[in-house]
């Protein structure tokens, strides 16, 4: 009894330290970023470097706001990714809809042509979009985000499955025979009992082009229409490296984001593993 | 299957009716296609016409502004005789075996760690071993940036000296920027996989264990002919998931660096990018684009293939 009761202690202590050791190490930069956000850089260009906050917190953040314009792009970003998402959500939903409870011929090939559309690399058509978007006079437009932002094969697949599991066929047929337009069977009834498919696409898709990158880069040229992630790259370009000014704006460009996950974890980590387990 | 059932039980409920439920059928059946249409229209659009004009483009010679010169194969001649394409692409290929293949075996121990029954404060664990996943490439690029300096004051410079270990020039040597890359895409995916994994875990019924305990299977056999077998269509997926992503690096080299397109940093995406808008060299920059798309093709048919085989 006692030797397998000392085993069992050695392997918790074994787990707890894996997992200790992965805390420490995926919650660390968040912290650094912070303790360099508010030191001087002479400071941070020290050794040993600082390992606690300074006093620079306002000054560096001031210092940002004296390179890239801050706020305008982080306003851009809420504005962009927000207008995708709710697209997004109507569109998905709709056509999930369709797909889960509407008979129409065809409608298996189709599905199954959206989800081959999934497998594509998306720098495949990267050039050409460029110039379908330069030639639409869409440059440095937020169009040039949201528009297509909105084809979003893994949405209406999210929603198709969630709907034929979560609504009952005898539900839609009663409002039918009731005299229910189409729509109205969407409307009243579908939509409130796919709320909480919603909130999981909502949050994946709005992270996502908070965070994109690339597309972003290569079509708002002009910096007053520039996401987030763009203008961040800007604060790296200067001559003069200003780690402490750098990192405090990558501090509080991250801030948002780490807020809404603490505050929404579950949904957050289901919606993924669902996505994907699925 | 469930059309051919209403469809029944429509036609007993009101067997007169034919002809009303003709045209609901016609209305509903517009009403599908009316609801699914934005999706084609949009990506006939801003995806196919894209990917066809790719592969139009890359058998000609462009700037963007003047005319289109069809050049045949030339452009594919160009780019396979290019070092720095290749350097591009032995970069890529290094940095997904040094990114990914960590990425995934650790993910697993930590899902076998959080999904153990004797772990108290999970949620604590999981949520910050998540965290990194929330934060966007070029924040992880930027941060691991700084923390990777050539200088002696640079974080792993300092770390690396506790092991008497000489400062190295992370963002100019061959190695010192794979390693410096593939840090940082390992630091950001590393939770993720372990959440996806740890949901494969969770759905592995606790009978088998059980069953295995009474037949006195050690923890060793149990993750053996259980966890593993279990996992695997998990893995497959993770396997496949990253090797897409890899090889389609681009943001962490790009920010690492910068606009010197250092040949050691250099990725197939970010090759593509310079040649497309610092060349202005469309055609070459596309036919660049097909290969990476055959690459893929080609990797992922293999990793089906092989997971097929396994799966016998």
């Amino acid at each position: 009894m006692k030797s397998q009761s000392s085993r069992q202690f050695i392997s918790k202590a074994f787990l707890y330290s894996i997992l200790v050791i992965a805390t420490l190490l995926s919650i660390f930069p968040f912290y650094w970023m912070f303790v360099m956000a508010t030191n001087t850089n002479e400071v941070i260009n020290r050794i040993p470097p600082a390992i606690l906050p300074g006093k620079e917190l306002v000054a560096n953040f001031t210092k940002v706001l004296n390179t890239i314009d801050f706020f305008g792009a982080m306003w851009n970003t809420f504005i962009v990714a927000s207008i995708t998402t709710i697209g997004v959500l109507i569109l998905s939903s709709l056509a999930g809809f369709a797909f889960a409870k509407l008979h129409f011929k065809g409608k298996n090939a189709l599905f199954v042509m959206i989800l081959v559309t999934m497998i594509i690399p998306p720098q495949l058509g990267l050039i050409p979009q460029y110039i379908i978007i330069s030639k639409l006079n869409w440059l440095s437009d937020f169009k040039a985000i949201i528009v297509p932002g909105l084809i979003d094969a893994f949405g209406i697949f999210w929603m198709r499955q969630y709907i034929s599991s979560n609504v009952p066929d005898e539900l839609i047929e009663a409002a039918k025979i009731d005299g229910c337009s189409i729509f109205r069977v969407y409307w009243n009834i579908t939509v409130p009992i796919i709320i909480p498919a919603f909130a999981t696409l909502a949050i994946i898709k709005f992270m996502y082009v908070w965070n994109d990158f690339l597309w972003p880069l290569v079509v708002l040229r002009d910096e007053e229409s520039q996401t987030i992630q763009v203008a961040l790259r800007g604060l790296i370009d200067n001559y003069v490296r200003d780690n402490g000014m750098i990192l405090s704006g990558t501090f509080w460009a991250t801030v948002p984001l780490v807020i809404i996950f603490l505050l929404f974890n579950r949904l957050f980590i289901s919606s993924l593993t669902e996505g994907a387990v699925k | 299957m469930t059309g051919v059932n209403t469809e029944k039980a429509s036609l007993k409920k009101n067997p007169l009716g034919t002809k009303r439920s003709f045209t609901e059928k016609k209305k509903e059946a517009l009403a599908g296609y009316l609801y699914i249409s934005p999706f084609f229209i949009l990506f006939a659009i801003f995806g196919l016409f894209p990917i066809l004009f790719s592969f139009y483009l890359g058998f000609h010679k462009w700037n963007g502004f003047g005319e289109m010169e069809y050049v045949g194969f030339k452009n594919f001649n160009l780019i396979l005789s290019d070092p720095l394409f290749w350097k591009s692409l032995s970069n890529t290929m290094i940095m997904w075996i040094l990114g990914t293949l960590p990425q995934l075996l650790i993910g697993i121990i930590l899902a076998y760690a959080l999904n153990a029954a004797i772990i108290k404060y999970k949620s604590i664990f999981r949520v910050s071993v998540f965290m990194p996943y929330v934060t966007s490439t070029v924040a992880v690029a930027i941060v691991f940036g700084i923390m990777f300096n050539d200088q002696p004051f640079g974080l792993f410079n300092i770390i690396i000296g506790w092991f008497g270990m000489d400062p190295i020039n992370w963002t100019t040597s061959d190695w010192g920027l794979k390693i410096a890359i593939s840090t940082m895409v390992f630091w950001r995916w590393v939770g993720y996989n372990t959440i996806i994994y740890l949901a494969g875990l969770q759905a592995i019924p606790s009978e088998l264990y059980e069953a295995a305990t009474i037949d006195g299977a050690s923890t060793r056999q149990k993750i053996q002919y259980i966890t593993i077998p279990m996992l695997k269509p998990i893995i497959i997926l993770t396997v496949f998931t990253s090797t897409i992503g890899a090889l389609q690096l681009f943001t962490e080299p790009l920010i690492m660096v910068g606009r010197t397109y250092r040949e050691e940093g250099l990725t197939v995406v970010l090759y593509l990018y310079r040649e497309a808008f610092n060349n202005m060299a469309f055609g070459t920059a596309s036919a660049t684009a097909i290969i990476l798309f055959l690459i893929i093709v080609v990797l992922s048919s293999i990793n089906v293939f092989i997971a097929n085989r396994i799966g016998k």
